[in-house]
């Protein structure tokens, strides 16, 4: 009886009474970009950085502001405010009158894990560069971060040098060196979980098309005659040119379009995976603890799967970026 | 949706930064590893070429050191070879000199033997005849009464002479 009272006691929700989980709400709220970076909350207490809101509003005017100045909900200032739930531009900055200003270059939070990593990025390279400057690479092995981005450094060049050609990859290496480690370094600093990781800058559509356009414009302002000619004059029976030039125009186009949305929905996607089972122990608080303590071990062990499916997918998702981009190089030093 | 409607915002900082970056590490970064990385490679794949080649040479003067010591041992075989027939040759000899000499001193000695047995000879003949005229001195100087005992004398006479030759002889 006593046993049957303790079952009963535990299958009784534990917070009757508090406000639901909002998985949705959660999700992308971590997956979104936000004026401020919330890094946590002790207690009641949110440790919030506050970062620079930059903006040119319609009359032509520059704002420069913290965005603690319009945290609260609904609160203006400078006759700026985010929009609301529910609103148009949900959680962007809008004027007065509800439309986007002109410009907005505010120091959001992907811009500055963007910044993190990037600095980051140049001081491992430029470290490593330096231990080469050193050292004799002939006669020592690297040590240290040499011998960490060795590996890599020499993977994406060999890459280079196959998919390009012997006479030109050392002016596209860099190029691609620079791609992979950055791709590379955001998935993993997207993968950890609390400050300055977390943010999910590879998952944002913006910087992979930016990384893309990047790629898009390597491949088409230094490709060789033979290239242009290949889409514009493909060597075709004339009957099928009007066909043939479209599609070739079209698919140069498409390459950075799918370079984007490759990387950008994997990312995505591995993020709301993991939130998704980090969410299952909020939503099962309100099931008792016994459906809590289950679940919550279930969610442990694939969390904890999809994490490791995660730093796999990062590289991999690196690699075929880079791979990919070198190739499109490659195809463009075409020589007849 | 914002999720999937790129941001101006963090698009241009993304362009801006990455092209900061990139601008960096090609100065200051990447060439100065690949270069380097190259270069190691370059030696490692020279040194395997020169290690291959010594591996060459080694074997070459390998094989030498080996013609050098076969020849010494045909050398060696070849005067040990001529030792033992020169030895073979000289005991030979010596054997022959050693019969030829025996042969020698055999002859000699024969020769001695029959010259001293010849002279043994003519001098017992030397002496049978002089006995036998003793023996007539004797028988004529004896005077003799009878002629039975005059035999007698002489049969005794020529039996013991006899004894003596036999014995001399």
């Amino acid at each position: 009886m006593k046993r049957f009272l303790g079952i009963l006691l535990l299958l009784l929700p534990l917070s009757l009474g508090a406000k639901d989980f909002d998985v949705s709400e959660v999700v992308f709220g971590h997956i979104g970009d936000a004026y401020e970076w919330h890094v946590a909350k002790i207690g009641q207490k949110d440790i919030v950085i506050w970062l620079p809101v930059i903006v040119r509003t319609h009359d032509g005017q520059w704002h420069a502001f913290s965005s603690k100045n319009i945290s609260e909900e609904n609160s203006e200032y400078k006759g700026l405010r985010i929009a609301a739930k529910g609103q148009a531009h949900e959680g962007k900055i809008v004027e007065a009158d509800g439309s986007r200003p002109v410009m907005d270059i505010s120091i959001t939070k992907n811009v500055l894990s963007l910044l993190i990593s990037s600095l980051l990025l140049a001081i491992l390279v430029l470290l490593t560069a330096r231990w080469y400057k050193k050292h004799d690479a002939g006669k020592v092995a690297p040590k240290g971060l040499a011998a960490l981005m060795e590996p890599l450094i020499l993977m994406i060049h060999d890459m280079a040098r196959k998919n390009i050609g012997e006479e030109s990859y050392r002016r596209y290496s860099p190029f691609l060196l620079t791609a992979f480690l950055f791709i590379l370094l955001n998935n993993f600093m997207g993968i950890i979980p609390f400050f300055p990781g977390g943010a999910n800058l590879t998952g944002n559509i913006a910087c992979t098309l930016a990384l893309a356009l990047f790629t898009f414009f390597t491949v088409n302002l230094t490709g060789t005659k033979h290239y242009y000619k290949d889409i514009f004059n493909p060597s075709v029976p004339w009957f099928l040119k009007p066909i043939m030039v479209p599609v070739e125009f079209f698919s140069a186009l498409v390459k950075p379009l799918s370079l984007t949305i490759r990387l950008f929905a994997n990312m995505l996607a591995g993020h709301i995976q993991i939130l998704c089972m980090v969410s299952i122990i909020f939503i099962m608080a309100k099931y008792g603890g016994v459906l809590l303590g289950g679940m919550s071990f279930i969610s442990v062990v694939f969390g904890l799967f999809l994490d490791c499916l995660e730093i796999l997918i990062s590289f991999i998702q690196a690699y075929i970026f880079t791979m990919l981009s070198s190739i499109y190089i490659g195809l463009a030093r075409a020589k007849e | 949706m914002s999720l999937i409607t790129p941001d101006a915002g963090l698009l241009f900082w993304m362009v801006v930064i990455f092209a900061l970056l990139l601008l960096i590490l090609t100065k200051w970064g990447f060439p100065i590893i690949t270069s380097s990385i190259e270069k190691r490679s370059n030696r490692i794949a020279e040194s395997l070429h020169k290690a291959d080649e010594i591996d060459l040479r080694f074997a070459g003067a390998t094989a030498e050191h080996n013609r050098i010591i076969a020849d010494a041992k045909r050398e060696q075989a070849k005067i040990m070879e001529e030792a033992l027939a020169s030895r073979e040759q000289i005991l030979k000899q010596a054997k022959k000199d050693a019969a030829e000499q025996t042969a020698q001193m055999l002859e000699k000695a024969r020769i001695q033997i029959e010259a001293d047995t010849k002279s043994a000879l003519a001098d017992m003949r030397r002496q049978v005849a002089m006995l036998s005229v003793d023996i007539a001195e004797k028988i004529i100087r004896s005077k003799l009464s009878t002629t039975e005992e005059q035999k007698l004398l002489i049969d005794k006479m020529v039996s013991e002479a006899s004894r003596t030759t036999d014995k001399t002889s």
